[in-house]
């Protein structure tokens, strides 16, 4: 099993009251599998994907990882995890600012030490990058800056692709190439993906739909 | 891992390279003006090291006169003849034309083994050594100096040597003293016979002194160094203002990606330690420059601190200056540290950061109510600090302890004023874009308030020092007036000459007023002592500060002396209390006058008391009352008349333009040093607006697209530069006036013994003020500049990445 979590539970404190986001979470997710997360906003979602991912810590429940434990790994395996065995595609892109698309490219492939420019420049042509590679992020629309950020996750080969919205701030028609492109790749490379998003369209196109509300999950 | 994270971490400075050059500059500046001041420092130290060790004195023990006068050379045949192994040394000032060097006669049949410098070892040839005319060794720069002076044996340059002395065979030198039989002391070699006779027995006048380590110039000039090492901490503090702001800067701008690069699996404790890494590499880097500026600086430098030196203390530097090694590496690790300092805050919080903190640059640019409050509170305590530092602190350091804490106390609260001030303008402006410029202002004020307190701690170094030398100019210049009444000064070259002088100048002038002087410990520490004619000249213009009633009768009965200000301060004498004099006597206290620019201690007593008590005093230098027309007949007369050559003489006029000139280059690296530190003032001025422009596109575009021109909101840019440079202006003159008077009233006192009053000058401060305003302006010029051409796409881009 890729992903599996057994009554994940996470509380926050808001305004001095204590807020508990996630009350129980069981989701397993296996090889070549994609799991859609859907739910309104503030329900949890992206709680979860970064207790998935091993930016936050769960208070309660156990979560494991391409057979890793994260409730019990240090900060240290938990960086090491993340470099090596998940990739995060963000809402918000996230790229290295002052590095060029190409560097960006291959910057995670480069820091868990495996990188394959063949497989890079392959998916730079597959994202429509091939021309853009001299350029920096800031001179990108933010369609190219999301393709960099799925193609910098995709160039390190992770298991587990953790995608929160990826396509949320490209239309419709890019947002139907991009997620094509995602399934295609994570297909190959026999990866898992577990993906927010909110629109039910998207989520219909993933293999298994899952939806967070109340703090629990429900298929 | 690391070099793909590291090679990430510095691509920012890639693509921000005027933010790199800012802070490699700030702390090349701030290295540069700091080691530039150690390089003088340790040349300084250096000299007075070698000054020590002349003949042997740090590591021999010595014989020398209770009474601190020259001694007859019977005794050195009594004591040799008694078993005792001394060697004669008489040393002296010989002066000609403006020239003057320190003449060290020795014996060289005597001298114990290593005591001479090993060139005059080497030089070989004793015959031409002790035979007439004899030689001379001195350094190369020594022997270039006094090229072509009559009177001096022939000189040899001999590397090596202490430059500004020259030694030579005993007899040669009693002759170019005028000391003939007579010597100066005594250098005891190691190993003397157990049972020789004791030494009051047979040398009653003659007391032990152990091994001095330290040469008295080297305690004389400690103030003086200490003040320059604190001129340049200041400086290097102002420089480390830009390396914070840079280093704090660089850091939030990269916090984004510190968030993408731990996300994407960088350990943290990897993360701290490749940007402590980076920190370190630049400023390795940034030291490196700036140590050479610094020995640029020193270099430029040094000769005014050589005169200064020369000028108030005596003290000869040599004119070269060596690399070496504990300089510059102390100047790296001061920027190591420097740099270290300015980027600790920002790692700290780098290490508290949790992972998924905002990614945004946060509080850089927002104001922080709390966060001014808790630096107006470290104000309070460091402004608590200074007070008691004044009220109970004693001496120089406790001086330069109320100067730190007072002006980081004023540093800290000034942006608390400035936001203060600000709120209060917002409140009574009525406008709606005044009330917005007011608003955007105070926003502004955490990323400007680093620049700010950096040119707040210049324009207050700048207006403290300027009353400070202002004021010493303007009491110097009276004080000379009334020091120098007499208007003409002759020094005879024998004592005969001096007695056919004075004959033949009674009928020709209004009085003649000896100048004898012997020198001799009072009071423990090496002192002059004066005799004064009585004359009505003195209780006309002695700058006496207190005195008894008919106190220059009281001299002239033999009844009382006078002491300077530095010698009454430094040991804390009251009128009545008694002064004793070498050889024993004593003399009850009755005035204290005014002495500046002299480091020693100085006694007056009536002149024929003096005579009496030092029947073998050098008589022959005077000065003459005339009318001042007279004076270059009188002068031409004399040289007709009796040969005397023209440097024998100097007139009033000529002795005020020295004392100007040597006061003149005593301030010079003050200046200089001013100027510098204002200088790096207005760069952090120019990279704290130039980087912040960068982030004010999100605050200015809204602004734009309701309506305003880009041109008006360049100049509005320009204004608030202007304004908040303006507003610290007016907060550093209350700041500058307190530093003049701690400087004055405390750290003069401390360090050279006298006490000035203090004048201000406001002429002074609007023209700093102006120049103030012309730093803040060039500084907003580049921004505002590219602010008026920027493109609409570049505003619009702002809206575009909102979400």
């Amino acid at each position: 099993m890729l992903l599996s979590l057994e009554q994940v539970g996470k509380t926050y404190v808001s305004a001095g009251m204590p807020v508990e986001v996630l009350r129980g979470v069981d989701l397993c997710l296996g090889r070549g599998e994609t799991v859609a997360l859907t739910g309104e906003s503030g329900s949890g979602k992206s709680t979860l994907l970064h207790l998935c991912a091993g930016l936050d810590r769960a208070d309660r429940g156990h979560i494991e990882v391409a057979g890793h434990d994260l409730t019990a790994a240090n900060d240290a395996a938990l960086a090491a995890l993340r470099r090596t065995a998940v990739g995060l595609v963000f809402q918000q892109f996230n790229l290295i600012p002052s590095l060029n698309v190409a560097a960006n490219l291959a910057f995670q492939a480069r820091l868990a030490g495996h990188e394959d420019d063949a497989w890079i420049k392959a998916l730079a042509d597959r994202l429509g990058l091939s021309d853009l590679l001299g350029r920096y992020p800031e001179q990108l629309s933010g369609g190219q800056q999301q393709r960099v950020a799925i193609g910098r996750t995709l160039a390190a080969r992770p298991a587990l692709i953790l995608a929160d919205e990826p396509t949320g701030n490209l239309d419709e028609a890019t947002g139907d190439a991009v997620l094509d492109l995602m399934m295609e790749l994570v297909a190959e490379a026999g990866a898992g993906l577990l993906m927010v998003t909110h629109s039910p369209r998207l989520a219909a196109r993933l293999s298994r739909r899952v939806h967070l509300s109340g703090g629990r999950l429900a298929a | 891992m690391r070099r793909t994270a590291l090679s990430a971490l510095l691509s920012h400075w890639r693509r921000h390279p005027l933010q790199l050059v800012s802070l490699l500059l700030g702390l090349a500046l701030a290295t540069a003006l700091w080691s530039g001041v150690q390089a003088i420092n340790a040349e300084a130290r250096a000299s007075y090291d070698r000054a020590a060790q002349v003949l042997g004195q740090d590591r021999l023990e010595q014989l020398v006169p209770s009474d601190g006068q020259r001694f007859s050379q019977d005794v050195y045949v009594t004591l040799r003849r008694a078993g005792w192994i001394v060697s004669p040394v008489v040393e002296g000032r010989w002066f000609r034309a403006g020239h003057s060097v320190q003449v060290y006669g020795i014996d060289p049949f005597t001298a114990p083994q290593g005591t001479l410098p090993g060139a005059v070892q080497a030089g070989g040839g004793i015959v031409d050594f002790i035979t007439p005319p004899g030689q001379a060794y001195a350094a190369p720069q020594t022997v270039a100096d006094l090229a072509g002076q009559e009177g001096l044996p022939p000189l040899i340059a001999a590397e090596g040597m202490v430059p500004g002395i020259l030694f030579t065979d005993i007899g040669i030198a009693q002759d170019l003293l005028r000391a003939p039989g007579r010597i100066s002391r005594l250098l005891l070699a190691q190993g003397q016979p157990a049972n020789r006779p004791p030494l009051a027995q047979i040398a009653p006048g003659l007391e032990p002194r152990a091994p001095q380590e330290q040469a008295d110039v080297a305690q004389l000039t400690g103030s003086f160094h200490l003040n320059l090492t604190a001129f340049g901490f200041l400086s290097f503090a102002v420089g480390l203002f830009i390396v914070h702001s840079a280093i704090g800067l660089a850091f939030e701008q990269r916090r984004p990606m510190f968030r993408t690069l731990r996300a994407l699996g960088l350990p943290l404790r990897t993360l701290v330690g490749l940007l402590a890494a980076e920190v370190m590499i630049l400023a390795l880097i940034a030291g490196l420059v700036g140590i050479a500026l610094g020995y640029v600086i020193a270099a430029a430098l040094l000769p005014d601190v050589a005169a200064t030196l020369r000028g108030l203390y005596g003290a000869t530097l040599s004119g070269g200056l060596s690399l070496r090694p504990s300089w510059w590496l102390g100047g790296l690790a001061i920027a190591l540290a420097g740099a270290g300092v300015a980027a600790a805050q920002s790692l700290w919080r780098l290490w508290r950061l949790p992972l998924l903190a905002p990614a945004q640059p946060r509080a850089w640019a927002r104001a922080s109510a709390r966060g001014l409050l808790r630096q107006g509170g470290l104000a309070a305590v460091l402004a608590g600090v200074a007070v008691l530092a004044g009220v109970f602190g004693q001496g120089i350091v406790a001086g330069f302890v109320l100067l730190g804490a007072m002006l980081i106390s004023a540093a800290l609260a000034l942006p608390g004023a400035l936001a203060v001030v600000l709120a209060g303008a917002e409140r009574i402006s009525r406008g709606v874009l005044a009330q917005w410029f007011w608003a955007d202002t105070r926003q502004q004020l955490p990323g400007l308030s680093l620049a700010l307190m950096a040119l707040l701690l210049a324009l207050s170094a700048n207006i403290g020092v300027g009353t400070m030398v202002s004021s010493f100019r303007m009491t110097f210049t009276e004080w000379l007036d009334q020091r120098l009444p007499s208007e003409l000064y002759v020094t005879a070259r024998t004592e005969e000459e001096a007695a056919r002088l004075r004959d033949w100048l009674t009928p020709r002038s209004d009085a003649i007023l000896p100048i004898w002087k012997v020198e001799g410990p009072v009071l423990g520490q090496p002192a002059e002592i004066y005799g004064v004619a009585d004359h009505r000249t003195y209780a006309d213009n002695w700058p006496m500060l207190r005195a008894e009633p008919d106190v220059w009768q009281t001299l002239a009965r033999g009844e009382g002396a006078i002491v300077n200000e530095q010698l009454w301060r430094r040991e804390r004498l009251s009128l009545g209390d008694p002064v004793p004099l070498p050889g024993g006597v004593e003399r009850p206290l009755v005035g204290v006058y005014s002495d500046y620019g002299n480091p020693r201690g100085q006694v007056i007593v009536g002149l024929a008391d003096l005579v009496a008590q030092f029947p073998d005093l050098d008589r022959r230098r005077f000065a003459i009352r005339t009318d001042p027309a007279k004076v270059p007949e009188l002068r031409a007369a004399l040289v007709a008349d009796f040969g005397l050559p023209q440097d024998s003489m100097i007139d009033q006029v000529t002795v005020k333009q020295i004392s100007l000139m040597v006061f003149e280059r005593t301030f010079a690296v003050t200046a200089a040093l001013n100027v510098l530190t204002m200088g790096v003032a207005g760069l952090a001025m120019f990279t704290s607006l130039l980087t912040l422009s960068t982030m004010r596109l999100p605050q200015l575009a809204p602004v734009w697209a309701l309506g305003l021109t880009r041109g008006r909101l360049a100049r509005l840019e320009l204004g608030r530069a202007m304004m908040l440079a303006a507003l610290t202006m007016v907060l550093a003159i209350p700041v500058g006036l307190l530093l003049a008077w701690v400087l004055l009233a405390v750290v003069n006192v401390a360090a050279f013994g006298w006490r000035l009053p203090m004048h201000v000058f406001p002429g002074d401060w609007l023209w700093l003020g102006a120049l103030a305003l012309a730093a803040a302006g060039l500084a907003a010029a580049w921004p505002a500049w590219r602010l008026a051409r920027i493109q609409p796409t570049e505003l619009l881009k702002v809206f575009a990445d909102e979400r």
